[in-house]
Parts: C-alpha cells; structure tokens; sequence
C-alpha cells in the first residue's frame, strides 16, 4: 500500500493525532484525528479526488487551503473541501463526479448574533498581529479563521525568518504561529472562530459560517486580513493531478507529513519557489529543475544558493509548456523562452516528474473588501486588485482596515507590521489618540519603511504609492 | 561568469569585492567567518548574533561588514544565518588538510566520523572528507558541522552529503 507519510524529517517533528480509519470509496485508509482529510487521502496514494464537471477530468489536491474546489468530494453525504477539513473517525468519503450536488441531508446550525467592537476577518500574521495589539484592552475582539489551525500561512514555513530582533528574526515561521496561538488563546477580550469563513456583508451584519454554526456578527471596527491567492499557469494538462500550487505542497509536506511527490519540476524562482524546492529537498524528494522564464532569479540569491548547492539546476529563460499522464503527472515538457516570453521553437524537453509545482506569485483576496465597498485599483507590483489604504491601513470605507497580503503581495514580516499598525489604528480611533498608541504606531510606521527600503523591495515601493489614500477622513 | 543572479552561484572573485575574503596572514592565524551575502536583504540576524561584536551594519538593509580582527571564527553566525549563507574556513593547522564548517538541515544526520561527499556551490561532488565537529544550533536546531576538506578547497566546499 503506498504511503506517502514523512517519518523522518530534518527539521520538523509532526505531532499527529490519535489513529484512526476513515473510508474512501468503501476503502479503509488510515488517518490521524484532527488531520486534513485531504492529506489523509492524498498519502494513502489517491492521486484522482473528482471529476471535472464537464470533460470528467481527474483533479486532486491543489491549494490545500480551502481556495479552489479541486479537492471536494462527499464525506457523510455532504460535499466537502477535503483540505480544511479536520479527519475523523469512520469518515465516509467518495469521490463526486461532476458539479457536487445539494445534500438532501439536513444539517442543524447553531445561529449566533455577535455584537463586537472588533471584528479581524484571517488568522495569518496580519490578523493575529492585530489581535495581539488589542489583546487584553476595553475592546471586544472576534477573530474569524477558516482553517484547521491558527496562523496562516506561517504554519507551513519551516524556514529560518529574516530581519530584525523584534521581527522574530532566527525563529522559524512555524515556530511563531505556535507562540502566537498560545498567547492569543488567553486574552479575556478575544473570541476565535476557527474553521469558520466570513461569507459575505448583509444588512445585518458579517456573516460568518461553519460546519454547524451560522453567526451573524456586527463590529464597529473591522480588519480583513484574508491573504491572498496562488495563481494558475496556462500550459497543456495543466489540471491534471500532480500540478499543484507551491503553497498547497507546502501545507501538504510541512504541516501535515505527507510528501507531495518523489520527482518534482518546481515553476518559478520567486522566494517561494526557491524555498519550496528546499524543503522538497529535506523531505526526501528530488527536485529536477526549477525553470524560470525571466533571464534572473526571482528571490533572493541566498535561497538560490542553498538548493544550487545541492546540485538543483535553475534554468532562467525557461518555462513549461505541458504536462502528460493519464490520472497523474507522468513528465513535463519544458522549453526556452526568448525575451518576449515566446517560446523558442525546437528547444522543447521532456522531463520525468510526477509533481509540477506552480510558484508564480499571488493574487490578494479582494473579495470581502470589495463587498464593504472599499475602493480598489489595479497595481500589477503589488498582485493584481488591491484596496486603497491610508499609512494608517484604513481603506475608503472608514472603520475599515486591511493588513497583510491582502493589501500588497509581499512577506509574513511586513504582514505582521501592517497588522500591528491597523490594531493601533482601532486604538487611536476608540480612545481619541492617545500619546502611547500614536508614538508607537510611528515607530511601525518607520519599521515598516526601513524594512521596504531594500533593492528587493523596490516593486512593493513602487506599488505601495499607487495605492496609497492620504490619512484622515477619506472617500474613494 | 555569469551574475550570481542569474546561476545562484557566486564566484569568489565577487566575494573579494565584497570585501569578504580576509588577507592570507589572516586566515593563516586561525579559523574565520566567510560570509556569502552578497544582496542587499532586510536581515541583521549576524549582527546580533555575534558574540565578539565582529558583523556590523548601518541599515538593515546594508551587507554586513566583517571585522576580521574581532572574529574568532566560532561559528556562532553559522547555524544562525537565515540564508544559510556563512561559513567558516580553518588554514591554519600544518599538513594539508583544512576545515569547513557549514550549515547542515538534510538527513541523513551528520555525526563525528561520518564520511562525506564534499559539494561545491553547484553541487558537484569534489572529494570526500570527515566530519569533525557537530552540534545543533540551540535557536534554529541547524545543524553546524565541521568536516575536513584538502586545504586548497576550504573556498570551493559548501556543502556535504553524509554518505551512510
């Protein structure tokens, strides 16, 4: 039976859960409690999850943070995000054939009205940060998270953070997830929603629901802090299992244990693409090649160094043109590109990979800031759409603050100030600006610019004046 | 030579223009620090990690400067370093052999008396040496290991595959 579960890794120890079996396709398959049901199915070797709605192509695991759709299937006889769904026992799981359909089942939800001062919309650094300013004050704070666990995307970050003493320089991203979940589990003023998604503004209120809960949720102050997105890549079969978002083989490996593939090509030489072929490389995978289309590596020359050394080509002027398999990747088909981005005719090669992973970049989740009626603008240096945003973090819509990814494409320690700077915000505004909160809210402010002023940060500097909105009252 | 930028390999030529190479009456006097950041980053992770007060930097954002005078080559920096980008290179003993230390987060673990594939900064096998000293770093839980290497290749090895 395969088992694609890391039992030795250099760095990480996984702590699962108590064993237990659940059931795919009438099949048993061993699980650990509490775990992504998906990771689950995926390390017992299930490589095909659905079937497309129309064509009836193979799809699997993809972003593995709830994002996509490709990892549904039915569990009890509801459709289910496999990947944010915690594993428990005797889970009856099949896979869904085309469009899921509306359980016939009835489900009871608990409905619950939440007055706040304080609602915070994602649990990565940007929100937590936010949660850790207004930790312990005269504000009540609700904090919604729609994963398993706590953190963001720090949990899956197994490398060494850079930066600066007082931005957990040296600890690794996971390492400050735990510390963060444990000091923001004893504020007396802070509830978590964990495993709960802000589905939309209504009249009433934010409404939020879970697996059996439904909560309507009216705050005064709100930061939405929901991250960003991984983008797709146009290239032949590129839905077929195996091709997976870079972050999606992160959770899958460094959160969970389970080994994405044995024979990796990794697409795109941003820090995250680097890193990830890293990690692949101490799980005990080969990585092949990672291609770059760009003449220069993306990410910084450090992360390069550390896969290069090891012998992992980084081919720049490359990109990858196709996949083949039947129900997973069996080889990819790479090729050089000119300066236009064309592809050179004849450079065409094929390489044995059972595991494409795409790291070429991310798109901020607009979606909710849009729904407040915050004004945004398109800011290809920054990721796409992004809101417009005072120093302060506060966007068009007053009362409204954005922290993190969502508001700029860029890393886990701006998030953090960002997120501190928009809590200290909701400080100033509810207290009148009081000497302590405006003092150290200029010393984020100035982190925040010191930090940005590197070589690498330029693009983010550049994108950062577009979307800027001068302090005070403002209307888009 | 292409650009670091564009192979992920930095030559030591451009090591020396960073000012990194300390003079060969220096490395004859005992074990020192070899940093390979070469791109202005946000990080000051060596500044505050060095006990001897020997890495300095202006901005955060500047490249580290190393005092060669005040290293001692005790490796600290090394199992630190977020980029994995330090090393520490011993030419001082007699004989021909000289010491490496690196960095080290792949298994299988490296112990006293392990044999290892000596890589170069493309991973190209260039010898086989011994591994000499190992610890984890107390913070990051890196590994820190010092292998022998011929001395004339204390600048070519970066890293090790423990053969086992």
């Amino acid at each position: 039976m395969v088992d694609r579960r890391i039992y030795a890794h250099p760095i990480l120890e996984f702590k699962r859960g108590r064993e237990i079996t659940i059931f795919f396709e009438g099949v048993p398959v061993r699980a650990f409690e509490g775990e992504s049901l998906a990771a689950a199915i995926y390390a017992a070797g299930v490589d095909v999850f659905r079937l497309s709605p129309v064509l009836r192509r193979p799809r699997a695991v993809f972003c593995m943070v709830g994002r996509c759709g490709s990892c549904i299937v039915r569990v009890n006889g509801f459709p289910t995000r496999s990947c944010v769904t915690p594993a428990e026992d005797g889970m009856r799981v099949e896979r869904i054939e085309g469009l899921p359909e509306v359980s016939r089942c009835e489900r009871r939800l608990v409905s619950e009205e939440i007055v706040t001062d304080v609602l915070i919309v994602g649990g990565g650094p940007a929100g937590m940060a936010s949660a850790e300013v207004l930790c312990n004050t005269d504000l009540s704070v609700v904090l919604v998270d729609d994963q398993i666990r706590l953190g963001g995307q720090l949990i899956k970050q197994t490398h060494i953070f850079f930066g600066s003493k007082e931005l957990f320089a040296g600890k690794r991203g996971f390492e400050i997830a735990e510390e963060y979940s444990s000091k923001l589990s004893k504020c007396s003023n802070l509830r978590i929603l964990s495993g709960a998604t802000v589905v939309g503004v209504f009249k009433e209120g934010v409404l939020a629901v879970s697996d059996d809960a439904r909560y309507l949720i009216r705050p005064k102050y709100v930061v939405i802090a929901a991250g960003a997105y991984e983008n797709h890549l146009v290239f032949e079969n590129n839905d077929l299992p195996g091709v997976m978002g870079a972050g999606g083989a992160q959770t899958l490996m460094n959160v969970w244990g389970v080994k994405p593939g044995n024979e990796v090509l990794v697409v795109g030489s941003g820090n995250v693409g680097l890193i990830i072929s890293y990690q692949l490389l101490q799980a005990g995978a080969e990585v092949k090649a990672v291609v770059e289309a760009l003449p220069r590596i993306g990410g910084w020359f450090v992360h390069a160094a550390k896969i290069r050394r090891y012998g992992v080509p980084i081919l720049t002027s490359h990109t990858i043109v196709g996949v083949k398999g039947t129900q997973r990747v069996e080889e990819a088909v790479i090729a050089r590109v000119d300066e236009n981005w064309n592809v050179v005719g004849g450079t065409e090669r094929s390489i044995r990979v059972d595991t494409v992973l795409l790291a070429v970049g991310l798109t901020p989740n607009v979606e909710l800031v849009r729904q407040f009626g915050a004004a945004t603008r398109y800011v290809p240096d920054l990721g796409g759409l992004v809101p417009l945003k005072t120093p302060y973090m506060e966007t068009s819509v007053e009362n409204v603050f954005v922290a993190g990814d969502l508001a700029a494409i860029e890393e886990a320690t701006t998030a953090f100030i960002e997120g501190w700077i928009a809590g200290y915000s909701i400080l100033i505004k509810a207290h009148g600006g009081r000497e302590e909160y405006l003092a150290r809210r200029e010393s984020l402010l100035r982190m925040l610019h010191e930090y940005r002023s590197a070589p690498v940060s330029e693009k983010v500097r550049r994108g950062w004046q577009l979307s800027i909105l001068p302090c005070g009252g403002v209307t888009a | 030579m292409k650009h670091f930028k564009e192979s992920g390999v930095v030559d030591v030529d451009t090591l020396a223009g960073m000012g990194y190479v300390p003079s060969e009456e220096r490395l004859r006097r005992g074990p020192v620090a070899i940093y390979e950041c070469v791109e202005e980053i946000p990080c000051n992770v060596c500044v505050f990690s060095c006990p001897f007060n020997a890495v300095t930097k202006n901005k955060i954002t500047d490249l580290p400067r190393i005092d060669f005078s005040k290293c001692t080559g005790c490796g600290v920096c090394v199992g630190r370093c977020p980029g994995l980008a330090v090393f520490v290179v011993d030419v001082s003993r007699e004989g021909s052999v000289g010491y490496v230390t690196l960095p080290h987060e792949l298994l299988p673990a490296p112990s006293v008396g392990d044999e290892v594939l000596l890589l170069d900064r493309e991973g190209r096998g260039v010898g086989v040496g011994v591994v000499t000293r190992v610890y984890r770093d107390r913070v990051t839980r890196s590994w820190v290991v010092t292998v022998s290497v011929p001395k004339d290749l204390v600048m070519v090895v970066r890293a090790v595959r423990v053969v086992k």
